[in-house]
């Protein structure tokens, strides 16, 4: 398994090298190198929030081709509950459902039904007491990866169960097969998201061996066949089978109120994400019972493969909410929950530290401090890292010169002389 | 001792939004150098409750750290009202905290007894009308 694999690309043609997407990158994980910006694999947690800021949409998501779908016999598509909040004055999701059967599946497997299950199982679990709370959401993949690479200690805290998407593809298959007779293999199963992690979660799953998904379509760039299709059908066909609970994982707070406990938090937006994982690990929080954490603002719906305003779309989903009951699916028996559970155990990676031995590391934080403090910390973006800081550290990890700051170089060079070929905003001018 | 790393930060006393920079700021430094999780936790606590503390009482004061590889110095010094009773202040629940403080969540009266079990060592100088200083000492094991 390639564990630094990431669903984010970059269309080098459309890159301009501008210094937008190493601002915005939480993790720090961008740099522009030659001109371009080229992700550093290891720190990189497949947030979106470079597809959403990239002024040049060079930044994409690495979805299927929709042609993919032609190698199965028999096709699935397993919509996400967010999509049901892309559309404006929709009252019964059976449109958007019966629209993909028009549009060459054979058959749509909501992922709302797998989220009820998953709420079952982990009402389970929370009752059981064999998680240290708070028990903290695996449902956003972002957030997993967020966890390992910077707050491996509250690995522990982390719900063990499969996403809603997982468990809707494996019970998607199975159905398919008791009804037509082919073998799994020939079934294609094929998730509609809202983001790039859950493509990642796909191709490179981090807690299973293998992802019960074959492939995944942008909601973004399924929507314009989905929505033409939808405004010609009369008569949908009945086939929506989940409720409140299911559908309301599409937005921030949904899955956690489905748990139905009191002392719950529910956090969206990548910021306020590292802001409560920060106080969870100086154990601030330790009156909650689940916490869950969702990387995009307002949830799935706030997905940066997502097509509308996400606090649009959730009171959308609020709206279709009310013509629904509470829920639809249960398991059938508490031994479900282990059909639920990861195949492998998550481990924590160390990328924050500066090199393996103490004394090393020690060495190499005094001399980035020492740089730190001779950088003229603008955080100008100018030399390829998001700020003077994570140049400094760059540097001595070897990978950037100071030589890379403009500042510094135009203080090595003859001072005045150069003064009035800096922008103005930087030069000294005369005292 | 040459390649200690030296850390030092002004605490302000002016702002309580800001109240916990400090402790932030040394528990990234502490992941950098690869400290053991649960060490940065007791230095994260201990820190962060010393660095409230010096908001809430002593119109804030100064954070000097200094890490060995074997072990790790912090002393947190003020210019405050000094403790009357440290033996009264050490206690769980005992609080002089002021009310605006309390209705932020904070003034419990485990602040103290907090920085004392998280950290290897302790020692608290304090003077009426002079102010405070807190040594912590944290073992890396």
């Amino acid at each position: 398994m390639n564990e630094y694999f990431h669903s984010v690309r970059l269309d080098e043609e459309k890159c301009k090298g501008c210094i937008n997407c190493i601002k915005r990158c939480p993790t720090e994980a961008i740099r522009v190198r030659n001109g371009k910006a080229s992700i550093i694999s290891e720190r990189c947690i497949d947030c979106g929030e470079c597809i959403r800021i990239c002024p040049q949409h060079a930044k994409t998501a690495e979805t299927d081709r929709f042609n993919t779908i032609l190698d199965y016999k028999y096709k699935i598509a397993l919509p996400a509950p967010s999509l049901y909040g892309q559309f404006n004055n929709l009252d019964n999701v059976d449109y958007v459902l019966s629209a993909f059967k028009l549009m060459g599946f054979d058959d749509v497997f909501e992922v709302s039904k797998g989220a009820e299950i998953v709420s079952d199982a982990s009402r389970v679990i929370m009752n059981s007491g064999k998680i240290p709370k708070p028990v903290i959401s695996s449902a956003c993949p972002a957030v997993v990866k967020l966890i390992r690479v910077r707050f491996p200690k509250l690995i522990p805290h982390i719900l063990p169960l499969i996403a809603p998407m997982e468990e809707a593809a494996a019970l998607a298959r199975k159905e398919a097969v008791k009804k037509t007779g082919l073998k799994p293999e020939e079934i294609g199963v094929f998730f509609i998201t809202p983001c790039a992690a859950k493509i990642t979660a796909i191709k490179e799953p981090l807690i299973l061996n293998k992802s019960n998904v074959n492939g995944a379509f942008a909601i973004k760039d399924i929507y314009p066949a989905l929505f033409q299709i939808m405004d010609k059908i009369e008569n949908p066909e009945d086939l929506s089978s989940s409720g409140i609970i299911g559908v309301s994982w599409a937005s921030s707070g949904g899955e956690a109120s489905a748990l139905l406990k009191e002392h719950y938090l529910a956090a969206d937006g990548i910021e306020n994400v590292i802001n409560v994982l920060e106080q969870l690990e100086d154990e601030k929080l330790n009156d909650l019972d689940f916490i869950e954490l969702n990387a995009c603002s307002g949830g799935c719906v706030g997905g940066p493969l997502t097509v509308e305003n996400p606090y649009v779309a959730k009171a959308r989903i609020q709206r279709l909410r009310r013509y629904l009951p509470v829920s639809c699916n249960h398991m059938e028996n508490i031994e479900e929950t282990k059909k639920m559970n990861w195949d492998k155990t998550l481990e924590g990676l160390s990328v924050l530290k500066l090199a393996d031995n103490v004394v090393e590391a020690m060495t190499r934080l005094n001399d980035l401090n020492e740089l730190h403090n001779n950088l003229p910390g603008l955080d100008c973006g100018v030399c390829g890292a998001p700020s003077c800081r994570a140049l400094a550290e760059d540097i001595v990890r070897g990978n950037a010169k100071k030589s890379d700051c403009v500042f510094l170089m135009r203080e090595k060079v003859d001072g005045e002389k150069m003064d009035t070929l800096v922008p103005a905003p930087f030069r000294k001018g005369k005292k | 001792m040459s390649n200690s790393v030296k850390l030092h930060y002004d605490v302000s006393g002016e702002d309580f939004t800001r109240a916990g920079e400090a402790s932030g700021n040394i528990k990234k430094v502490l992941k950098e150098i690869g400290c053991d999780a649960d060490l940065i936790r007791n230095v994260s606590i201990a820190t962060y409750e010393a660095e409230i503390n010096m908001v809430i009482h002593a119109n804030g004061g100064v954070v000097d750290v200094d890490i060995f590889p074997d072990h790790i110095d912090i002393v947190l010094a003020d210019q405050g009202p000094g403790i009357k009773d440290v033996e009264l202040a050490m206690k769980e629940g005992y609080s002089t905290a002021p009310d605006n403080v309390r209705s932020l969540g904070f003034g419990a009266g485990m602040g103290l007894p907090n920085i004392k079990k998280y950290a290897d060592e302790m020692k608290i100088e304090t003077e009426v009308g002079v102010g405070t200083t807190i040594r912590l000492k944290f073992y890396i094991k």
